[in-house]
């Protein structure tokens, strides 16, 4: 029976990630981090994990490491953060061309300028047309099942893609949290050997990562979207035998309190428990108000969040991150998007909250809301807000 | 363009657009792209070996009676051999 631990999520996610059987990681060091690729390494110098630990000179060295040995058939893992996740920006894509299977850690920090590290999402908004499957986690053991269950995926003989799991800086990576491990044999298990579709050896040469002109390149994209789309049937397959194993259960997108709300709220990470508690406090109230937390970043749900949305007639999205000079959050932009064919659909508002590690209190959700529930939807516009900014 | 005998539509890309047959690449006939092609004057020839020696497509190669000439299939007509041919036995000159 497995145990329940306090441990730092980092630590736990490293702990997890050693129970995956990888056969090589390779993570830079120098902050903004995460003690993910820390403990990793003390694992693997113990010798508790039989692993190749890849000291690299940087986060773009880092992810081009592991590209290379998955290239070979290795299982492989990265972690990294806001500036390392934008200095591997560029490999990114290749990745999810190459159709290589990685997993990646995300401890979602603040880019610069000015420089902040603290949490929220502007690492990996850009990140976002990169190809990648990209999930959320809200808590410490979402955080451990995930980054288990994102090798099953991501090796997946229908997938053959990256996968990143987000994971809240500070607000989760740092904090210690009651977590259980799955048992190592259940997650052998769950969790086989990779069977790559290629492999680059000498005795049996093959060519990844080819030229493509203008001929061929179309193509190659088209291929490459509806891998990421198909994926969606192997995830929710994923999260399905999860739940019938481990007893926990995943969806691309899912509800508290929802059920029968006028005004639902759409967060996305770590903030979905301290919403919980808002909703909470205005359901006592007798305020119809119900919280939808997006899990699937990429592929993105569209067929759940319509399903969910438009059965509001207010929806609030929040965001913690800011597409400058665009529609405002890119969370609220895709659920814009994801609405705009309905015949009925809800007034959607959205606030931009959390930015740079500010804190988002269980009276800014109640706040937001009341403030929603106060507004006249026949009016409502494409505007956005930054709550609580300083005027 | 070069007629590729390449996969028509997305469906027939390989996962990951992996060229499982080695040496594939010698199909792709780059001497289309070409505007200018390299013409030698044998007469002035030394047989160095210069204009093999820089050749950044590696096309030109040395014949049986030991001067060069490059392979118009592969030749991107760059000018690199004529530019290094000091006793300028090779000259570029306009195609078509």
């Amino acid at each position: 029976m497995a145990k329940r631990v306090g441990m730092e999520v980092a630590l736990a996610v490293a702990e997890a990630v050693g129970q995956c059987n990888i056969d090589m990681a390779a993570v830079y060091p120098i902050t903004p981090q995460s003690h993910i690729g820390e403990h990793l390494s003390d694992l693997v110098a113990d010798g508790k994990i039989d692993a190749e630990f890849v000291t690299v000179e940087s986060e773009h060295s880092a992810i081009s490491a592991i590209i290379g040995a998955s290239g070979t058939g290795a299982r492989v893992y990265t972690a990294t953060s806001s500036q390392g996740l934008m200095l591997m920006h560029e490999i990114l894509p290749i990745a999810s061309a190459m159709r290589l299977p990685l997993v990646m850690g995300i401890a979602n920090r603040a880019v610069s300028g000015p420089l902040n590290i603290l949490n929220d999402h502007s690492d990996i908004m850009p990140q976002r047309d990169s190809g990648w499957i990209s999930m959320f986690v809200e808590n410490g053991q979402e955080a451990i099942d995930l980054s288990i269950q994102a090798f099953k995926i991501a090796e997946h003989k229908d997938v053959n893609l990256p996968v990143c799991v987000n994971i809240d800086g500070f607000q989760l990576t740092h904090m210690v949290e009651p977590v259980e491990f799955p048992d190592q044999e259940l997650v052998d298990k769950f969790l086989p050997a990779r069977v790559p579709f290629a492999t680059l050896h000498p005795s049996n040469p093959v060519t990844m990562g080819a030229f493509a002109m203008s001929d061929y390149f179309t193509e190659i994209m088209k291929a490459k979207d509806e891998a990421l789309k198909n994926s969606k049937k192997t995830i929710l397959a994923v999260w399905d035998e999860w739940a019938k194993i481990f007893g926990r259960t995943y969806k691309p997108v899912e509800t508290y309190k929802a059920e029968g709300a006028d005004i639902l709220l759409v967060t996305m990470g770590s903030m979905g428990e301290t919403a919980e508690i808002a909703i909470d406090e205005l359901r006592e109230k007798g305020v119809a108000a119900g919280l939808v937390k997006l899990r699937l970043w990429r592929p993105f749900p569209f067929a759940e969040i319509k399903e969910v949305l438009t059965k509001a007639k207010k929806v609030l999205v929040t965001d913690r991150a800011v597409s400058f000079g665009g529609p405002g959050g890119p969370v609220c932009g895709e659920i814009k998007a994801a609405l705009y064919h309905e015949a009925v659909k809800p007034a959607i508002y959205n606030y931009i909250i959390g930015l740079g590690g500010r804190d988002v209190r269980v009276s800014d959700f109640t706040s937001m809301i009341n403030q929603v529930a106060a507004a006249d939807a026949s009016k409502v516009t494409d505007t956005y807000e930054f709550l609580g900014v300083r005027e | 363009m070069t007629k590729k005998n390449g996969p028509a539509g997305w469906q027939e890309i390989t996962t990951g657009c992996v060229v499982l047959r080695p040496g594939s690449a010698s199909e792709y006939h780059t001497g289309s792209w070409r505007s200018q092609r390299p013409i030698w004057d044998n007469s002035k020839c030394i047989k160095c070996g210069i204009c093999y020696v820089f050749c950044p497509e590696g096309c030109v190669q040395q014949t049986e009676d030991g001067f060069f000439k490059a392979n118009m299939d592969y030749c991107k007509g760059c000018g690199i051999c004529a530019h290094e041919c000091w006793p300028r036995a090779i000259k570029i000159v306009e195609e078509g």
